[in-house]
């Protein structure tokens, strides 16, 4: 298989990769590529164009400012999952990173890539939106700041104009987090993924924050069953009482020939439970 | 619209006329006459056309040849010296770490990284390691067992 035609420009700057995708109609950013190829070599996307950001420098850093981490749109997967300041300022980011794909595309595949892309088998979205990262982008306006929570509009679709490129993602650091997912076991992606952040506040869990990919067009936050956990122990009762909450959460489970929506939503709840429980641990 | 590409392979410096939908397991195997570098399931899951490239293992059938300018790419054929197989090829041979043959080059090139990363890799880290490789014979039994010997005989 391969892509339909189309003509192909490197980047050298951000600004440069705004104005081809301004000036070029139907034209597509690249970086790795590990969801954009694939889905070119279908037929899915037949852009006209392609503009590679792949070798745009600066923009694959990965460092600790303050109590953040900041994350250059290009780092790779496996950059992210081997990073000393991620697994110390961020176990359950650097966890999701390594729970990417294999290491064949976790080499290739990028963080901006991925969020751009907004597939809902992504790994990446349900951990940004439970630690509330915030993606910053620069288009022909300038440079914005857009917070998970806004980003994720619907499948495939994300609040980014046309001519916006991901410039790096700004994490919170959180001790208490758990990335768990039900791998598909040819493609890899999550047929459901839990990220689950946990903070302690005494005995009591103080802040919970629970995002979950796979179920529905988007990751979506499940407020109701992080809210459920508040304010008590983490003990196994009250945490497989917040996990039947996550069901408020999916307006819509999708289903494929591989597991239903209602078998999605079942092992949302599952995985919620397992994820609840260790960062729960995990935050101490 | 076509492109000039530069790419040293299995240290040899090459350049290449192509169309910028080209992807880099084509340019190796009809450009470059390596076919070794096998194409299997051609969706990035089955891992048989994995090659490294700039030391990194990455699946062929996922990379434009135009985004590879300028890299080095070793595929199966690059990995043996003057002085034979390379010890994860010759640890295959071993301990007959194939069936049919068809996944052996990405098993191959995968593993050099999987050990690349971590020499002592036990079963567990190989299997894991594995992830993105799909043998159709089912034969990972020995597959497991030739990379982490190829790792003890490496460390």
């Amino acid at each position: 298989m391969f892509p339909s035609q189309f003509d192909y420009h490197r980047a050298a700057s951000v600004a440069e990769a705004v104005e081809l995708l301004s000036s070029l109609p139907d034209a597509k950013l690249v970086a790795g590529g590990h969801s954009l190829i694939p889905a070119m070599k279908l037929r899915a996307a037949q852009p006209s164009a392609l503009v590679d950001i792949g070798r745009i420098p600066g923009l694959s850093d990965v460092s600790r400012d303050g109590d953040s981490l900041v994350i250059g749109a290009l780092a790779t997967h496996a950059a992210v999952a081997d990073s000393a300041a991620v697994r110390g300022g961020c176990p359950m980011l650097a966890e999701t990173a390594a729970a990417i794909g294999d290491i064949q595309v976790r080499n290739r595949g990028t963080i901006g890539g991925s969020l751009a892309h907004a597939d809902p088998g992504a790994d990446y979205p349900a951990a940004m939106l439970a630690l509330g990262a915030e993606v910053t982008a620069v288009g022909a306006g300038g440079e914005r700041t857009i917070a998970a929570s806004d980003f994720f509009v619907d499948i495939l679709t994300t609040a980014l104009a046309d001519n916006e490129v991901i410039t790096s993602v700004r994490v919170p650091c959180a001790a208490g987090g758990a990335y768990l997912k039900h791998r598909h076991p040819a493609s890899s992606y999550a047929v459901v993924g839990v990220a689950a952040c946990v903070g302690m506040d005494g005995g009591n869990v103080g802040s919970c924050a629970i995002g979950i990919n796979g179920v529905t067009g988007k990751a979506v936050l499940a407020d109701a069953a992080a809210a459920a956990l508040c304010g008590g122990p983490a003990d196994a009762d009250r945490i497989a009482a917040a996990a039947a909450r996550v069901g408020d959460a999916f307006d819509e489970p999708l289903g494929d020939l591989y597991a239903s929506g209602e078998f999605r939503a079942h092992l949302a709840g599952v995985y919620t439970k397992r994820a609840l429980a260790l960062a729960a641990e995990r935050a101490g | 619209m076509r492109h000039r590409v530069c790419l040293t392979v299995n240290g040899k410096a090459e350049e290449f006329d192509v169309e910028p939908r080209l992807l880099l397991c084509h340019l190796l195997r009809a450009y470059v006459g390596l076919t070794g570098t096998n194409i299997g399931c051609d969706t990035s899951q089955c891992g048989s056309c994995t090659v490294l490239m700039d030391g990194k293992a990455v699946k062929s059938c996922t990379v434009l040849a135009v985004q590879a300018d300028g890299s080095e790419v070793t595929t199966i054929e690059g990995l043996a010296g003057a002085d034979g197989l390379h010890s994860v090829q010759q640890s295959f041979w071993d301990n007959h770490g194939l069936q049919c043959g068809f996944c052996t080059p990405g098993m191959i090139m995968t593993a050099v990284e999987i050990l690349d990363r971590n020499p002592d890799a036990s079963d567990a880290d190989v299997r894991h390691g594995l992830e993105g490789n799909i043998c159709r014979c089912t034969g990972y039994e020995n597959i497991v067992k030739s990379i982490v010997a190829a790792g003890a005989r490496q460390s």
